[in-house]
């Protein structure tokens, strides 16, 4: 699979209360926030453990459902084995903990080909993909 | 007629499904790696290894490999055995700790270079080494096996009827619908980490034999007024610390939109399940505590589904053709040395000779969908071994039966026993001998020793108490055939804790293992059901007084069984069964029965 999430240092995460820049806790409505979503450039959202996987919904919400066209962010806890759905449900960039070495990420994107299932990027389901 | 040149019973793995399980196991051996070099922790290993059905327990890690919707075939039973022979064997330090610790416990033996079946359908090993994990998933890769979404908080293998495909009493075929949703939930990226796992179960028979209204999500396959093929989706169902049916949410949904809907389902269950406790965070409490909110949620979230995102994941026609072209009737279906009735009479004459040949074909052989078929149950259910165990060896000859007379397939029950779906009729007593010299025979099937137990105290770490040391007890105070067959068809589980892998729930007798200060102690529930005919409507069973020790649960059961054969009534030559019996008297006598059958604390002194 072909990768397009930016992976990104902590250092290179910049989070300085920009208005453009939305965070949203990770159980909080994504579909309530449609109507600020006009001048928001930035979505951040939050895996408090990596195993909560709240974010990954709320991500394909805003992208699938809201169309939401900027940048979904990942923060928090974010490791290697959970960067490839990240980008399947909508993310376009992550934060990976510090400590977590880089190295390992790409390897994951190249391993699989395609999916069974459409997701947030590729909408349709292998079954239906035109061969 | 079909053309049987070149049909399989099975579904038939596509390069692209080939090559998914042999990149899953070579990703299991990178996260592996780095675990061994410590780039990734304890902690953010295990749902990696969990989701490849790697479990840690007691002594050993347990791999627990996947069987979908429990079909398998000859090679990949062959393959197992293999697996069962070559790597089920602890290191020795670790055999030698289990041995002393259980040992202490009162288990003189724990076996190894064996498999498990389990009431999910799957197969199970004890012993071993994390080190060799990766090896064994290249060789389950080789015969199309893994052991992907086996444990972990997603969504796990789908379970269905052991006669699916089979049985008279189907309305249409499951199997395709069961391969087509494992497809789909296969690492799905968004239901990874849920609240909690999440288990379906599904069925296309009037008879419900997946206990589907105990699943997180509970599929029937219906047709409607218009004779359109859909589901009753049932969801959140669950067994655990709060046994709970499933709740209705569609009596029909269209065949096609399956995936859309639980789509739907499980969202808003990631979204809102509780993950602050994790005895609440079943899909049942969320179902429970929300109710019509939560059914409203999953209606609005499906129309959004539908009508937003164009129901990506509708079913196509080409697509369900495509797998449904997997699943044929091999090619003995259609063979024919002689006509039935002369069958039946050669059959009625054997069994007539040789009064257990007639008991084995009473007791586990199933009609069929082909009258000139059958659907025969290995027993797993005998005296020396664990139910549900099995060794290398009989692993090996279970897959030599399946080609000689099942075309190569057989399926692992939700009552731990293989089953064969493609016996000619012809074949029956040929077969019989063939079983009965491998000891797969045992005419239980339904009674009382065809029990359910989990794997309990002498390997889980989770169990409060024993569960083999029990099932062991009953099945050599119940070995008198006559004795087993007066008794009738009764369903007795076990589980070493409240997580009731053993179903204990929905055993008509249920025996739940539970520990107080630091002793096992065994509670025993009585009037469960799986939902099954014999059953009646699935529910939980209620609990008849406080727990017994481990020397006195066979006596509770003598005195449980003395009390149904004193009240039971029998009509035009039928004996009312445990359930019905129970049912009919209440459970008082049953109870008093029970509680009067506890042995005081001086003699147990005596007879331990």
């Amino acid at each position: 699979m072909n990768r397009t999430l930016r992976i990104l240092s902590t250092e290179e995460h910049v989070d300085d209360g920009e208005p453009n820049v939305l965070q949203l806790a990770n159980d909080a409505d994504p579909l309530a926030i449609e109507v600020c979503l006009a001048d928001v450039d930035r979505i951040d959202l939050v895996f408090p453990k990596f195993s909560d996987g709240r974010a990954y919904s709320q991500a394909f919400l805003l992208r699938r459902r809201l169309g939401f066209a900027g940048d979904i962010r990942a923060t928090g806890d974010v490791l290697i084995d959970q960067l490839v759905q990240m980008q399947r449900t909508g993310f376009s960039s992550a934060v990976l903990r510090e400590g977590v070495d880089v190295s390992d990420a790409q390897r994951q994107f190249d391993r699989f080909g395609s999916y069974y299932q459409g997701d947030a990027v590729t909408t349709a389901p292998l079954f239906a993909r035109a061969a | 007629m079909h053309c049987h040149a070149e049909t399989h019973t099975m579904y038939q793995y596509t390069d692209f499904d080939r090559q998914f399980v042999r990149q899953r196991a070579a990703q299991y051996r990178d996260q592996l790696g780095r675990w061994q070099q410590g780039k990734i922790s304890e902690d953010e290993f295990k749902p990696l290894r969990l989701q490849n059905g790697w479990y840690v327990q007691r002594y050993a890690p347990m791999l627990r490999v996947a069987v979908p919707y429990g079909e398998i075939s000859s090679a990949q039973l062959r393959v197992l055995a293999r697996i069962a022979r070559e790597y089920d064997e602890p290191e020795a330090a670790v055999y030698r700790q289990a041995l002393e610790t259980q040992g202490a416990l009162g288990s003189a033996k724990l076996p190894t270079h064996y498999a498990h079946f389990t009431t999910r359908q799957n197969v199970q090993y004890n012993w071993i080494p994390l080190a060799r994990s990766a090896d064994v998933m290249d060789l389950l890769a080789s015969v199309d096996m893994h052991g992907i979404q086996t444990s972990g908080n997603c969504i796990r293998n789908i379970t269905s009827d052991e006669r699916a495909g089979v049985a008279e009493d189907e309305v249409a075929d499951p199997r395709p619908f069961a391969e087509i949703m494992r497809q789909w939930s296969t690492l799905h990226p968004e239901f990874a980490f849920l609240p909690r796992k999440f288990k379906i179960a599904i069925t296309g028979a009037a008879e419900d034999r997946a206990a589907t209204g105990w699943h997180d999500v509970g599929l029937r396959l219906r047709k409607n007024d218009a004779g359109e093929l859909g589901f009753q989706v049932r969801v959140g169902g669950g067994m655990g610390r709060t046994p709970i049916i499933g709740t209705v949410l569609r009596e029909f949904l269209p065949w096609n939109q399956i995936l859309n809907y639980l789509e739907a389902v499980v969202r808003v269950y990631n979204r809102y399940g509780r993950r602050d406790n994790i005895y609440k965070a079943r899909i049942k409490i969320l179902v429970k505590a929300e109710g019509q909110v939560y059914i409203d949620d999953v209606e609005a979230e499906y129309k959004q589904i539908l009508e937003h995102d164009a129901g990506p994941h509708t079913i196509t026609q080409a697509e369900f053709d495509r797998v449904c072209a997997s699943f044929v009737p091999p090619a003995l279906a259609e063979r024919v040395y002689q006509d039935a009735q002369r069958t039946e009479a050669e059959l009625r004459a054997q069994a007539e000779e040789d009064r257990f040949f007639a008991r084995w074909l009473q007791r586990n052989v199933a009609g069929h969908k082909n009258p000139l078929l059958r659907a025969v149950t290995l027993s797993f259910k005998r005296r020396l071994q664990a139910p549900g165990d099995a060794t290398a060896d009989q692993l090996d000859i279970a897959a030599q039966l399946a080609d000689r007379f099942s075309a190569g397939e057989a399926r692992v029950t939700h009552d731990q026993n293989l089953l064969l779906p493609w016996v000619h009729a012809e074949d029956l007593h040929a077969l019989w001998l063939a079983a009965r010299e491998a000891g797969f025979a045992s005419s239980n099937v339904q009674l009382l020793t065809d029990m359910i137990a989990c794997p309990g105290g002498d390997f889980c770490s989770l169990a409060n108490a024993r569960s083999i040391p029990i099932a062991e007890a009953i099945t050599e105070r119940y070995q008198d055939l006559d004795e087993l067959d007066d008794i009738g068809e009764i369903d007795l589980h076990i589980s070493g804790c409240i997580n009731s892998c053993g179903h204990h729930h929905s055993g008509h007798i249920g025996i739940l293992g539970v520990d107080k200060d630091g002793k096992e102690w065994y509670q025993v529930t009585l009037g469960g059901s799986d939902g099954s005919d014999l059953s009646g409507p699935a529910g939980a069973g209620k609990v008849v007084g406080p727990s017994f020790s481990a020397v006195e649960v066979p006596g509770v059961i003598e005195a449980l069984l003395a009390t149904y054969r004193d009240t039971r009534t029998s009509a035009e030559g039928r004996r009312e069964n445990f359930i019905d019996t129970l049912r009919r008297v209440g459970h008082e006598p049953f109870k008093t029965a029970a509680n009067a059958a506890r042995i005081k604390a001086e003699e147990e002194e005596a007879l331990a």
